[in-house]
C-alpha cells in the first residue's frame, strides 16, 4: 500500500510559455480589467449627472498622473480585449491554426493593441 | 476552480547530486524529477551527468545511460525508442514531448526533465493515464454503423480517406492533452486535445453512420468547450498534428448542424 497520496505533477511552474498561452491568459485578464474599468466610465457619468462640483472632482482625480495612467491601460485593455476577440473570430472558422500563422496571429494581437492604445491618445488625449 | 500551485506535499525539493561518470571529458547535466511511492518524502530534483562520448544522441539514450550506469532506480516508460510507441512522453525543457525523437542538442545548459504536467504520478516520470484513456474510450473510437455489414468490407473513396490523414497518426503518448492549461484545471470534464482529436477522427469518417449521436455526447459546457484555443495542444505534438483545429473544426459542426 502506497504510503502517501500520489503528488500531482509540476505544471504552470515549469511549463514554458508560449506566445499564444500569453495571448489566452491575456484576454482573459483583460476581460477582468474591463469590468473595473467600466465602473470608472460610470462613476464619471454619475458624477455628470450630480452636478457640476461632482464632475471637477472625478476629473481632478482622473486627470492626475495615477488617473491617467489607470485610464491608459483601461483603454490598452478595452483595445487588448477587442484584438483578442477578432482573433478568436478567424480561429472560430478554423483559419490561421497552421503552425507559422497561429504564432503570427498571437503576436500581431499584442502589437496591434499597443499601436492602437498609442493612437487613440496621440489623437485624442495628447494633440487634443 | 483552477489551482494554480501545487499543494505541499507535491513540491519537488532539492534532491541528491549523482557523481559524474569517470574519465568522461564531454559532460551534460540533467535535472530530473524524482518520486519514490513507497516514501512518504516530497517529490525531489536530482541532478545527474551524462558522458556524451558514451552516450547516444537522443534524451531517452541518456536517460537509459542514467539508469545503466549512474542510478538504476529510475524509473520511466519506453518501448519503441522511435516515436511510435507514444511511451516515453515527458516534460523536456518546459515542454511535453517523446524524450526518443528530442536531440540534447536542441538545448543548451542542463536539461530539466518532468513528468506529463498536472497528472498523478505513480513513480519518477511515469504519470497515472488511467482518466486520460477513459476519455479516450468515451469519444467511442470504432466504426459504428446501422446499415446491415457488407459482405466484404466498408469500402471509402480516395478522398474521404484522405480526410483522415492528420487525424488517425495520434499514437496517444498525451504530449497535447496534458500541455494544456484547461486541461490541467479541468481534466476531470474536459476531453482534453487528444480525446477531441479522435473524436473528429470518427466525426468525419465517410463509413460511420451515427454522426449526429456522436455530435450529442459532445454537446456539453465541458467535455469540448472548455477548448479556449490556447494552442499549447498543435505546439507540442510530436507527430505534427493539430488537435486545436480538429477541435474548431467540431465546433463548427455544431454550429452548422443548429443551422440546418
Amino acid at each position: 500500500m502506497s504510503v502517501r497520496a500520489r503528488p500531482t505533477s509540476p505544471h504552470l511552474q515549469i511549463y514554458r510559455w508560449t506566445v499564444t498561452m500569453a495571448m489566452s491568459i491575456l484576454h482573459r485578464m483583460t476581460g477582468i480589467a474591463n469590468y473595473a474599468g467600466m465602473a470608472l466610465l460610470a462613476v464619471w457619468l454619475l458624477a455628470a449627472a450630480l452636478g457640476q462640483d461632482a464632475v471637477t472632482q472625478v476629473n481632478y482625480i482622473f486627470g492626475s498622473w495615477f488617473g491617467q495612467l489607470v485610464l491608459f491601460g483601461f483603454t490598452w485593455s478595452l483595445v487588448h480585449h477587442m484584438c483578442g476577440g477578432l482573433r478568436h473570430f478567424v480561429w472560430d472558422t478554423a483559419a490561421m491554426m497552421e503552425p507559422d500563422q497561429r504564432e503570427a496571429i498571437a503576436w500581431a494581437t499584442i502589437i496591434a493593441s499597443v499601436i492602437i492604445t498609442l493612437l487613440i491618445w496621440t489623437l485624442f488625449v495628447w494633440m487634443a | 476552480m483552477a489551482e494554480l500551485t501545487l499543494r505541499k506535499a507535491d513540491q519537488p525539493q532539492k534532491g541528491k547530486t549523482w557523481p559524474k561518470p569517470e574519465g568522461a571529458t564531454r559532460l551534460r547535466e540533467f535535472h530530473v524529477y524524482r518520486y519514490d511511492p513507497d516514501k512518504a518524502d516530497n517529490p525531489r530534483i536530482d541532478t545527474y551527468f551524462v558522458d556524451l562520448d558514451n552516450c547516444g544522441p537522443m534524451i531517452l539514450d541518456a536517460l537509459l545511460y542514467i539508469k545503466n550506469n549512474t542510478d538504476p532506480t529510475l524509473t520511466l516508460r519506453r518501448s519503441c525508442r522511435e516515436g511510435i510507441c507514444g511511451s516515453c512522453s515527458m516534460n523536456i525543457n518546459g515542454l511535453n514531448t517523446l524524450a526518443c525523437t528530442k536531440g540534447m542538442d536542441d538545448s543548451s545548459g542542463p536539461i530539466k526533465i518532468y513528468p506529463l504536467p498536472h497528472m498523478p504520478v505513480v513513480k519518477d516520470l511515469v504519470p497515472d493515464l488511467t482518466n486520460f484513456y477513459a476519455q479516450h474510450r468515451a469519444i467511442e473510437p470504432w466504426l459504428k454503423t446501422t446499415s446491415p455489414t457488407p459482405e466484404k468490407e466498408w469500402t471509402q473513396s480516395v478522398e474521404n480517406r484522405a480526410k483522415l490523414d492528420g487525424l488517425y497518426e495520434c499514437i496517444l503518448c498525451a504530449c497535447c492533452s496534458t500541455s494544456c492549461p484547461s486541461y490541467w484545471w479541468n481534466g476531470e470534464k474536459y476531453l482534453g486535445p487528444a480525446a477531441l482529436l479522435q473524436a473528429y477522427r470518427w466525426l468525419i469518417d465517410s463509413r460511420d453512420e451515427t454522426q449526429p449521436e456522436r455530435l450529442d455526447n459532445l454537446e456539453d459546457p465541458f467535455k469540448l468547450y472548455r477548448c479556449h484555443t490556447i494552442m499549447n495542444c498543435a505546439k507540442v505534438c510530436p507527430k505534427g498534428l493539430n488537435p486545436a483545429k480538429a477541435i474548431a473544426q467540431i465546433k463548427k459542426m455544431m454550429v452548422e448542424r443548429k443551422a440546418a
